[in-house]
């Protein structure tokens, strides 16, 4: 019977047994390792993207506000790590130590950087209309790049691998890094820690109350100031930590690292509904595993295309992001 | 002496036209016999503008050739003179400055600088059957599209590295298939377009993937992915070493092996210092180290004495320029440009980059790229 139909279809469409081998090739196309080889340099993309994203969402969150130096930020973590790891690696100091201490060291200076910047160029215009903040943060992004070239250097630098080489990565080392998987896991962590703290804390209700109205919660006695400036040192020490690990997996850093991961990490903040923790991360993945699958099936020519057109269509359908709520203007 | 005095005197007033005549005729001297006994060199390109930097050098070392050989008594006892204009490297200037060239009788040209200013003056020569010798143009047009059999230069055509990758890649390493990435950039894509263009006309190895990447991209993974899945050899990559050195750490990463080639983008110390370990055994082209050459130090140390600074861009490109002319004029025993291209065709001559001659295209034999590999954080000659 069957191959009488084989025949019968065959005369019919002569075009059916090519069509049957190309179905075939689209399946030897998604071969299973490369399908998953690429899903994971997505999600490690995605979840770098997200180390960066976490921070612009909390701030336009809180105060609506696009922080523009953000990405600097980032870039100024991923050089105090440098500086702080290359002077103790040269008192022999072991890995681990390295890396808790530069953490703290990266954490601490840039969460300096982020209150200082607010204090300075994002303060003085909180009642000031809504786009002189915004040209302020941009201002401030174009400072601080030059700053870091004029302080340190125009040159790349390289960066020590500071998360060693796990030896129960080794069978699956072509897939994932060890970094990779540290990024991964610490990116999930501080999305969840972060939520916690906005969700259950007595600082987390007093950011939500901020990011609801300001004068109300000046008058139910919430020290926005004090708020505001929190906001912007925990969104500082995020982008220290990605700045540290981010470095570490690319292994070069100059001072001009934090505008690109910076612009990425803004589209997946925007893509997930910027101002939602969860929709960072989202929105990050999405990103991520867009780009390298685009990459991988298509060509990477078109990664940015594919990324924004996605971007693009979701904003369509999705205006506030994935995740972001809509908010109904009053007019 | 006379000549240049007289060169100096036609440019003024006519009243001194008749002094100059005058005396001329007293001193016995025509200057119709004059221009039979010297051969006039024409220098042109950028000398003043933004890219007077590249075209300065050259008048400079052709002056320092051109005098070193008239203290040594000229070329078959023809006394040399130089004669430079400037063409401030742009196209629509640049054919004056050839007409004006053309018309003051020069019997070769040095110049022009920049590729565009070069073409656009190269059919006035032509037509004036005037030898041209570019130390700066690279663009590969203006030999292999035949249009310019007038024209020679003595610097690697752009093309030339993309050659030597995939003569690299086809002879030494023995690769059948061959990814080509570059960073979407002029210099990265150019390149690895040409590279692809020599492949696929060889027909001998097969191009697998060919892709761009996004410059300043945090991860490279899926790209090292895709290279991994093609099951190429080799990659050859087009563009600087930031990019370069993310790529071969992610590949390496990955525990892929794959050599990997770069162009002279590549051959930069930065590279081995961010790549670190990742960049044993990387492979990049890069020009001859040729500071050790007994001309190179010569004129170097001449221009130092005059100028007090380092000779600047495309110095010893023309150093090579104006003695390979003069050694083919020599040779040639006239100026006569028929015989002065037989000449540097067939015969070498010895400059900066070593002996050198010209193929049919005009393009320099013994000035191009070599390989160099990565050895214990160097990058050392591949022999």
């Amino acid at each position: 019977m069957v191959p009488g139909i084989v025949a019968f279809t065959g005369k019919f469409f002569p075009h059916s047994f090519t069509l049957l081998r190309n179905v075939a090739d689209i399946m030897d196309f998604f071969e299973p390792d490369y399908f998953i080889e690429l899903l994971f340099s997505g999600l490690t993309k995605g979840a770098i993207y997200a180390l960066i994203a976490l921070g612009y969402t909390m701030v336009y969150g809180i105060i609506g506000l696009i922080n523009f130096a953000h990405g600097e930020i980032y870039m100024i973590g991923a050089f105090t790590a440098l500086i702080v790891s290359t002077v103790l690696s040269i008192y022999g100091f072991p890995l681990l130590a390295i890396f808790i201490l530069a953490a703290v060291a990266a954490v601490v200076w840039a969460s300096a950087y982020g209150y200082t910047i607010e204090r300075l160029a994002y303060r003085p215009l909180r009642n000031a209309p809504r786009l002189s903040p915004l040209i302020s943060a941009i201002g401030m992004s174009i400072f601080l790049q030059n700053y870091v070239l004029l302080a340190q250097t125009s040159d790349f630098q390289p960066f020590p691998a500071l998360v060693p080489d796990f030896a129960f990565m080794e069978p699956v080392a072509h897939i994932v890094g060890s970094t990779d998987l540290v990024i991964l896991v610490v990116s999930v962590i501080v999305m969840i820690l972060l939520t916690v703290m906005i969700k259950f804390t007595r600082t987390g209700k007093a950011m939500r109350a901020t990011a609801q109205d300001k004068k109300m919660a000046l008058l139910v006695g919430i020290n926005v100031d004090n708020v505001i400036s929190i906001t912007f040192i925990t969104g500082s020490a995020l982008a220290a930590i990605g700045g540290l690990l981010i470095a570490s997996h690319v292994g070069q850093i100059n001072f001009y690292i934090g505008f690109i991961a910076g612009i990425k990490a803004f589209t997946a903040a925007v893509l997930g509904g910027i101002g939602s923790i969860p929709g960072a991360v989202l929105g990050s993945f999405i990103l991520g595993l867009t780009e390298s699958f685009a990459t991988g099936y298509v060509s990477s020519d078109y990664e940015d295309v594919f990324a924004f057109s996605l971007l693009v269509l979701i904003l369509i359908f999705r205006p506030a992001g994935l995740l972001g709520k809509s908010t109904i203007e009053k007019v | 002496m006379y000549t240049e005095k007289e060169e100096h005197h036609v440019l003024k007033p006519k009243s001194l036209h008749s002094f100059l005549a005058a005396f001329a005729f007293a001193t016995g001297v025509s200057t119709g016999a004059l221009a039979a006994d010297t051969i006039t060199i024409g220098v042109a390109g950028a000398h003043s503008g933004d890219l007077a930097s590249y075209g300065l050098p050259t008048v400079k070392a052709t002056e320092l050739v051109v005098n070193d050989i008239n203290e040594q008594g000229g070329i078959n006892g023809m006394q040399l003179k130089m004669l430079a204009e400037d063409d401030v490297c742009k196209p629509e200037i640049a054919t004056n400055t050839a007409t004006k060239l053309v018309s003051e009788n020069v019997n070769v040209v040095i110049g022009h600088i920049c590729s565009g200013a070069t073409k656009a003056a190269l059919p006035i020569y032509r037509d004036a059957n005037i030898i041209v010798m570019s130390p700066s143009a690279t663009n590969p047009d203006l030999t292999q599209s035949g249009d310019y059999p007038n024209f020679y230069r003595t610097i690697a055509s752009d093309d030339l590295q993309a050659r030597t990758m995939v003569d690299f890649v086809t002879d030494k390493l023995h690769a059948q298939k061959v990814a080509i990435i570059h960073d979407k950039g002029d210099y990265g894509k150019g390149l690895a377009e040409f590279a692809k263009t020599f492949i696929e006309q060889a027909g001998k190895i097969e191009v697998v993937l060919f892709e761009g990447v996004t410059p300043g991209a945090v991860d490279y993974s899926s790209v090292v992915q895709k290279i991994k899945r093609s099951k190429a050899d080799a990659v050859i990559y087009g563009g600087y070493h930031p990019e370069a050195s993310k790529i071969v750490s992610q590949m390496r990463k990955k525990r892929l092996e794959t050599a990997f080639l770069g162009p002279d983008g590549v051959k930069d110390d930065t590279f081995i210092k961010v790549a670190g370990a990742n960049a044993e055994g990387v492979y990049a082209t890069g020009p001859a180290d040729v500071s050790q050459n007994p001309l190179t130090k010569k004129y170097r140390q001449k221009f130092i004495d005059q100028e007090g600074t380092d000779p600047g861009a495309f110095f010893n490109n023309a150093v090579a320029a104006a003695l390979a002319l003069t050694s083919a004029i020599e040779k040639a025993g006239s100026t006569d440009s028929e015989a002065i291209a037989n000449a540097l065709h067939n015969e070498t001559a010895e400059t900066p980059f070593g002996a050198i001659k010209f193929d049919a295209s005009g393009e320099p034999i013994g000035i191009g790229f070599i390989m160099y590999q990565v050895k214990n954080g160097e990058y050392v000659q591949v022999q």
